[in-house]
């Protein structure tokens, strides 16, 4: 799946994670992340997001993730959002979910 | 390689070269220890007033020397920065700094002082933000010696550290050196932990914003023991020195661990007419004070005296009648520093007086129930509150270790922080041995350590306060947040941790980029 737009989800609170998605065409899915807790969990918050993305069949796209401290449920949430709004879909994408 | 009391292997070249014995446990017996004393230039009423800090530096630092300041102007501190500035410009090096702590404001003049080659050794109580980083990241090639504000006093009494000139920031003094933490535009309170280095520097400078008339009273630091009054612009900035008000927590969190805490002391054999207490500042240790506050009226029960570094909540307490005497090394607010000025019973004790265990007697030994803080707490129910969880210099003993060894020591910590756990299998180091540490209180319940048979039978029943094991916190914590990857270390040490009697109870090493 193509994205159409650059999307951005979540916010800088504290326990949450900003997803911003960009297009882009060829690379696979690169995630610049930013995270307080990277050395211990930047693995495991790149792999929730990218699997969220693979999900919606996206094989392509630039990731700037903002970390502050968000529990993988979180991550994943505000990653559908940023790919659904990336994508333009209105209707919930019950297989990802 | 020798492992020492709380199973850290402690490499022999580290305890040969730096001349340690293994931490061995918390019980220290009667220790014999030889005080040292310090050399005095005599002085017949010559003018000590000067009023460039340079002046003093020229004539009194030379390279290879120790010199100290002391935190209780703590954020608002101007003092420090000032000095070593001038220290930095006039090109001398090697000094050893040993303050009684270091505060944000002063860490990047000391990452400057550790480029430019003037501060090569560095003993503290803690360090944090870019100082923290910059040593746990190797800047320095001797390692950082934490000691506990009972390990200072201790270290000075003994010559284990020797300090040479003591630059003290002051409230008010006059031209002869008497001066107090009371009056004046920076006035802080107690000045308990600068009195070691008044009493055993070899050259004492006090720097003042506030001469005033001769002779000065009541005298903390008194002019027998002090070389020179600089006159300075300002030695701190009030509005930072203590938050001016203490505010009641709203955190649902903190207050639910608060109002455990409270049920915990109340619940044991210690909470009885003329027991002792200590807190700290944190919001939860706060609301504590509050809740405990309540359960004395409700009770009856009035404290002998609560200790160490005070606050409002604690001192309202004092006011009302409920807490008989406050023992005071330090004030965290105004309220409590104003409190000192005012109230005879709010008596200002040094660090030696409140924590150190080479002398003929601590406060600390008298108390019966303390709440301290933690970054981290492990399985054996050690505490950490030096390094954060990425392995980096974030924190300061304090009086942890020192005010641990009462009768009920209680540490108040959430599960989780973010996306951290506190209560974890392998905390990133050990300041405070699990062999002081009798209750874990966390949201959603409690742990008491195994070794308190009668704190199980006491606490074990109470309404509202569920009891796990220390294993099953730690595994709630660890389904929240995840299993987190290791922290990677070089083999090279960036600060000894020293227990309050100098044992060495953990080696803190460079962490890898």
């Amino acid at each position: 799946m193509e994205i159409k737009k650059t999307a951005l989800a979540g916010t800088l609170e504290s326990s949450d994670i900003q997803i911003t998605l960009s297009p882009a065409t060829a690379g696979g899915i690169q995630i610049d992340l930013d995270s307080a807790v990277a050395s211990q969990y930047g693995d495991e918050i790149k792999k929730v997001i990218t699997d969220t993305l693979t999900g919606f069949k996206i094989d392509n796209a630039l990731v700037k993730a903002v970390d502050k401290g968000a529990l993988d449920c979180v991550i994943k949430a505000r990653t559908i959002a940023a790919a659904q709004r990336a994508l333009e879909q209105t209707e919930p994408a019950w297989e990802v979910l | 390689m020798s492992k020492n009391n709380v199973g850290v292997d402690i490499p022999d070249s580290i305890l040969n070269q730096y001349d340690y014995k293994p931490y061995a446990g918390a019980k220290l017996g009667n220790p014999v220890s030889q005080r040292v004393a310090p050399q005095v230039r005599a002085q017949f009423g010559e003018n000590k007033v000067v009023n460039s800090i340079a002046d003093v530096v020229k004539a009194e630092v030379k390279d290879g020397m120790t010199i100290s300041f002391h935190h209780h102007l703590r954020e608002g501190d101007q003092v420090f920065n000032e000095v070593m500035q001038v220290i930095i410009d006039q090109g001398i090096k090697d000094l050893t700094l040993a303050p009684s702590s270091l505060t944000n404001v002063m860490n990047d003049m000391v990452v400057k002082a550790i480029k430019a080659g003037t501060v090569t050794h560095i003993t503290s109580s803690g360090m944090r933000g870019s100082l923290g980083d910059a040593v746990s990241h190797g800047a320095l090639k001797s390692p950082v010696i934490f000691r506990s504000h009972g390990g200072r006093a201790r270290a000075i009494e003994t010559g284990k550290i020797k300090i040479d000139v003591a630059f003290l920031g002051v409230p008010n003094s006059d031209a002869e050196g008497n001066a107090n933490g009371m009056t004046g535009d920076a006035a802080f309170g107690s000045l308990g932990y600068a009195l070691m280095d008044a009493k055993y520097a070899n050259k004492v400078v006090l720097l003042t914003d506030n001469l005033v008339d001769y002779p000065n009273t009541p005298a903390s630091i008194n002019q027998t023991q002090v070389d020179y009054v600089v006159k300075v612009a300002q030695v701190g900035d009030p509005d930072k020195i203590g938050s001016g008000a203490t505010r009641f927590t709203k955190d649902p969190k903190e207050l639910k661990i608060a109002q455990m805490v409270n049920d915990v002391i109340t619940h044991s054999q210690y909470f009885k007419d003329g027991f002792s207490f200590q807190t700290g500042s944190g919001g939860a240790a706060l609301a504590v004070t509050r809740y405990l506050r309540q359960s004395m009226l409700d009770k009856g029960i009035k404290a002998s005296f609560a200790l160490g570094g005070i606050t409002k909540p604690t001192t309202d307490l004092l006011a009302e009648g409920l807490v008989k005497k406050v023992m005071d090394v330090q004030d965290f607010d105004k309220g409590a520093a104003n409190s000192m000025h005012t109230n005879p019973a709010q008596q200002e004790i040094d660090a030696s007086w409140y924590a150190d265990p080479f002398n003929k007697g601590a406060m600390v030994d008298k108390l019966d129930v303390v709440i301290l803080s933690a970054l981290q707490i492990d399985t054996d129910f050690n505490v950490n509150v030096l390094t954060g969880s990425d392995g980096v210099l974030r924190g300061a003993v304090g009086g942890h270790q020192d005010a641990a060894t009462a009768k009920l020591t209680i540490i108040s910590a959430p599960l989780v922080r973010g996306r951290l756990a506190t209560i974890v299998p392998k905390m990133t180091s050990i300041t405070t041995p699990g062999e002081s540490i009798d209750v874990v209180v966390t949201e959603i319940g409690i742990a008491i350590n195994p070794r308190r048979k009668d704190l199980i039978d006491a606490l074990s029943h109470i309404p509202g306060v569920p009891v796990f094991t220390i294993q099953e916190l730690a595994a709630k914590a660890e389904a929240i947040v995840g299993k987190p990857k290791a922290i990677e270390y070089t083999d090279r040490p960036v600060a000894l941790v020293e227990y309050r009697d100098g044992s060495l109870i953990d080696v803190i090493n460079q962490v890898k980029d």
